[in-house]
């Protein structure tokens, strides 16, 4: 059976500006970046937890022609891939503050929910990211 | 149009957190680099309704939260999201939902869910659904 997730995918339009944002204000690490010729593999991963790494791809030929990249370009740009990835933080206020200092854009500040607090923000491209501070005992 | 695309989301998201005050359609445009005009435009070619109808939605949503999650007034929760009167809020409830606000807080029962998709999958439809809908 399935034992654990160890890759996840994020669309991102530009890996240079992604690497900002993940690893220059989120503080993700960088695991591996590989120029493979027809694509750089580049995966991030948070300090502590080498073993859970989200892949930041580009959409483009010749994975995808580009009318296909161009749309998906478009879906990302406009909000509509939905939520995109959760992480979690022992402190969430001061993670605002900490993100908000550094430029990262918000859509909602931290706020209790019954699952605990949590805030939402926007990477460069669109991408709907949550941070949650979670109850000591997550409701059943 | 990704960059136009996400200045609009920009603008969307700020009338997100910001939907219990008027619209303010040229601090938007200026929100989005664009003009009021171009904006409105671009705004429902985009999301695919005007901004005004995006922000009722919105708003009809956090009124629905609060007649599920609270015993508010329906006068209170009017307010409390935006509305300015409740002829107004009642008549734009029943259009989008196709029942009351009286009716909607004895009759639904939602299973609490992370605040993100709360407010992406209750938010009611856009697109003239209510008449066919069956009640919650």
């Amino acid at each position: 059976m399935l034992k654990s997730i160890i890759i996840s995918h994020v669309w991102v339009l530009d890996q240079d500006q992604a690497l900002d944002f993940y690893v220059g204000k989120l503080g993700l690490e960088v695991k591996q970046d590989l120029p493979l010729g027809f694509m750089r593999w580049l995966t991030v991963a948070v300090p502590g937890e080498p073993n859970r790494e989200i892949l930041l791809e580009q959409p483009g030929p010749p994975a995808m022609d580009e009318a296909t990249a161009q749309t998906v370009r478009e879906l990302i740009s406009k909000g509509a891939t939905g939520f995109t990835v959760g992480f979690t933080t022992d402190d969430c206020q001061k993670t605002y503050e900490t993100l908000l200092a550094k430029g990262v854009e918000f859509t909602q500040e931290p706020v209790e929910r019954f699952y605990g607090i949590d805030i939402g923000l926007r990477d460069p491209f669109g991408n709907h990211i949550r941070i949650t501070q979670q109850t000591a005992t997550p409701p059943a | 149009m990704e960059e136009s695309n996400r200045r609009l989301l920009r603008a969307r998201d700020t009338m997100d957190r910001t939907y219990a005050q008027p619209l303010d359609i040229p601090a938007l445009a200026q929100i989005a680099c664009v003009s009021e005009a171009h904006f409105i435009r671009t705004f429902r070619a985009t999301f695919g309704e005007t901004p005004h109808r995006y922000l009722q939605r919105r708003r009809v949503e956090r009124s629905m939260f609060l007649l599920r999650e609270t015993d508010r007034r329906v006068t209170d929760i009017c307010l409390d999201v935006g509305f300015s009167s409740l002829g107004t809020f009642s008549r734009t409830f029943s259009e989008i939902l196709g029942q009351s606000p009286t009716d909607y807080r004895k009759r639904s029962d939602i299973k609490a869910v992370p605040t993100c998709f709360g407010m992406a999958w209750t938010r009611p439809s856009s697109f003239g659904e209510a008449a066919a809908r069956q009640p919650l």
